[in-house]
């Protein structure tokens, strides 16, 4: 009768109980074009109504998942259509839509909600230009509202314009949430090749090719693939080391699709995708930095990081790929600074510079993310470094993106808080030879000839 | 609504825990259909395949009445769906 094995049953156990072993996070992801209208506020009132009403039982159906399957879910979230594409012609200020979002999302208790967002990758419309002035206030007066441009793609090339634009919106947003160390900027991310099914913030949006609704999961954390890692004999082979990873995905994966299928039937909506991103949290051991040092690298950011990481990557993908036939999102590890405690600790002790993260970024998904830069860095220099990581994945054809935050008043040595899930980490020094006449050249950096598949 | 489950119970070895246990999971119309138990070093292992007849008594009400079992007991008890554990480990 009993199919599994005792072993099975206590492995399982002992990943939940001791290794943070969880589902990271249930999106359920909602198309808004029903809710064009022509008029800010109408907009608003429709967006308020839509995600009130079709998120209703998302949490206490994740909470009841939760329960039944003995596994921890620990964020719960909407993601829709780019609030851009939905603004009515010629409106000013969109804040009124940010703000009915983030009523909604607090009247069906989700963590965050994303898409207000921007396409911005090939050219800048009107409500594209209406929704980037609108973030520093969209952002300073919403607590779960995420915001997120795309600049780049690789059949598009680098929007050099919109890259400045967005810069000025970083700056802008963090003097505005400048109490609390800029924390409006780590809700606002700048992609390159987004994709339309990420169930991760603060890039989650609701794509132009999705169903009405669905819902795309994200899988657990790193605390399960380091303990795997850690418990591997001193003298295994880097073989051995992707086998172990391997097996591990396979079986976090596995969580994670049958996660994503029960809620989508429970809610009535259909299953999209899983993301096979390794995704950490402040928690102590629940950090990719961690597993790139169990692997064997002294300190996350010194030689050897990039292989130990392009190892762990390529090694989740292929684990999970068996796990699910739905990948989908980013699917790669994440390296943000404040929300890994070993990688904002190895950024403290000088071991990772912004240079060595710039490089990660090549080998997984979200190169540059929640970093603390100095407040007075110049607009020229964000901009650049923006396009920086859009120029690596504009060149390798996968999603890069950026998430930087100036933290007013404050430089490299000093600390950022920014608290909860969002962490801290401590401010990075910049260089101060940017391509500001670059930047402020403006116009397209021309697709490469990679983008010419057809 | 009937739903497999796997029921695992941790703690030091003492006379009354598999009572207490079946007991409670009778009270809540929860049927048994296996047990594997042992005592390792001192510790207390049971894992059982159990049947919840929802219509009976609802999951989480099961899950509450087994946490007051290892309370009172000063067990560690979990209540999971079966399929979470063969999802892991069978293709």
């Amino acid at each position: 009768m009993l199919q599994l094995s005792p072993e099975e049953i206590a492995e399982t156990l002992t990943m939940i109980t001791q290794q943070h072993f969880d589902i990271r996070t249930v999106t359920l992801s909602l198309s808004l074009t029903g809710c064009a209208a022509d008029s800010v506020e109408a907009v608003a009132d429709r967006v308020y109504d839509r995600v009130a009403r079709s998120a209703e039982h998302l949490v206490p159906t994740c909470e009841r998942l939760a329960r039944e399957f003995g596994v921890p879910i620990v964020n719960t979230r909407v993601a829709v259509t780019p609030v851009a594409e939905i603004a009515p012609d010629g409106a000013g200020d969109l804040a009124p839509i940010a703000h009915a979002l983030e009523r909604a999302a607090a009247v069906v208790g989700i963590d965050f909600i994303g898409g207000f967002s921007a396409l911005m990758h090939k050219g800048i419309g009107t409500a594209d230009r209406a929704l980037i002035a609108s973030l520093p206030e969209a952002l300073s007066s919403t607590e779960r509202v995420c915001a997120s441009v795309s600049v780049a793609s690789t059949r598009a090339g680098i929007n050099m314009d919109a890259v400045l634009l967005t810069a000025e919106a970083v700056l802008a947003t963090a003097q505005a949430t400048a109490a609390r160390d800029g924390v409006g900027c780590a809700k606002l991310v700048a992609f390159c090749n987004m994709v339309e099914d990420n169930p991760f913030m603060a890039g989650a949006v609701h794509g132009a090719g999705e169903p009405d609704a669905c819902v795309n999961v994200g899988i657990s954390g790193p605390g399960v693939v380091r303990a795997v890692v850690q418990s591997l004999p001193e003298d295994a082979d880097l073989t051995q080391v992707a086998e172990a990873i391997k097996a591990t995905a396979f079986k976090i994966t596995r969580a994670g699709e049958l996660v994503a299928r029960e809620a989508a039937s429970r809610l009535g909506v259909e299953m999209g995708i899983v993301d096979l991103s390794l995704a950490p949290t402040p928690a102590e051991g629940d950090s990719v930095a961690d597993i790139i040092e169990a692997i064997g690298v002294k300190r996350c950011g010194g030689p050897g990081t990039t292989t130990a990481l392009a190892l762990l990557n390529d090694a989740v993908k292929k684990g999970g790929a068996m796990g699910t036939s739905s990948i989908g999102g980013l699917s790669g590890a994440f390296i943000p600074v404040s929300e890994d405690a070993g990688m904002s600790r190895a950024a403290a002790s000088g071991a990772l510079t912004l240079e060595k993260l710039e490089a990660m970024t090549a080998v997984c998904s979200v190169g540059l993310d929640m970093i603390a830069v100095p407040g007075d860095t110049p607009v020229e220099t964000i901009a650049a470094i923006i396009s920086d990581a859009c120029a690596i994945g504009v060149v390798n054809g996968k999603t890069t993106a950026a998430r930087l935050i100036p933290v007013p008043g404050k430089r490299p040595g000093d600390t950022a808080v920014f608290g909860g899930l969002l962490g801290s980490a401590p401010v990075m020094s910049v260089s101060e030879w940017a391509g500001s006449t670059l930047v402020r050249r403006g116009g397209r950096v021309p697709a490469p000839l990679s983008s010419l598949r057809n | 609504m009937k739903i497999r489950a796997i029921l695992s119970v941790l703690g030091e070895d003492r006379v009354g825990i598999v009572a207490a246990v079946s007991a409670a999971l009778a009270s809540c119309g929860v049927n048994i259909e296996d047990i594997r138990q042992t005592i390792l070093s001192g510790v207390f292992s049971m894992t059982m395949l159990v049947t919840v007849d929802e219509d009976a008594c609802p999951f989480d009400r099961v899950q509450a009445k087994l946490a007051e079992v290892a309370n009172d007991l000063g067990l560690q008890i979990t209540l999971q769906r079966e399929d979470v554990f063969r999802f892991m480990h069978r293709i």
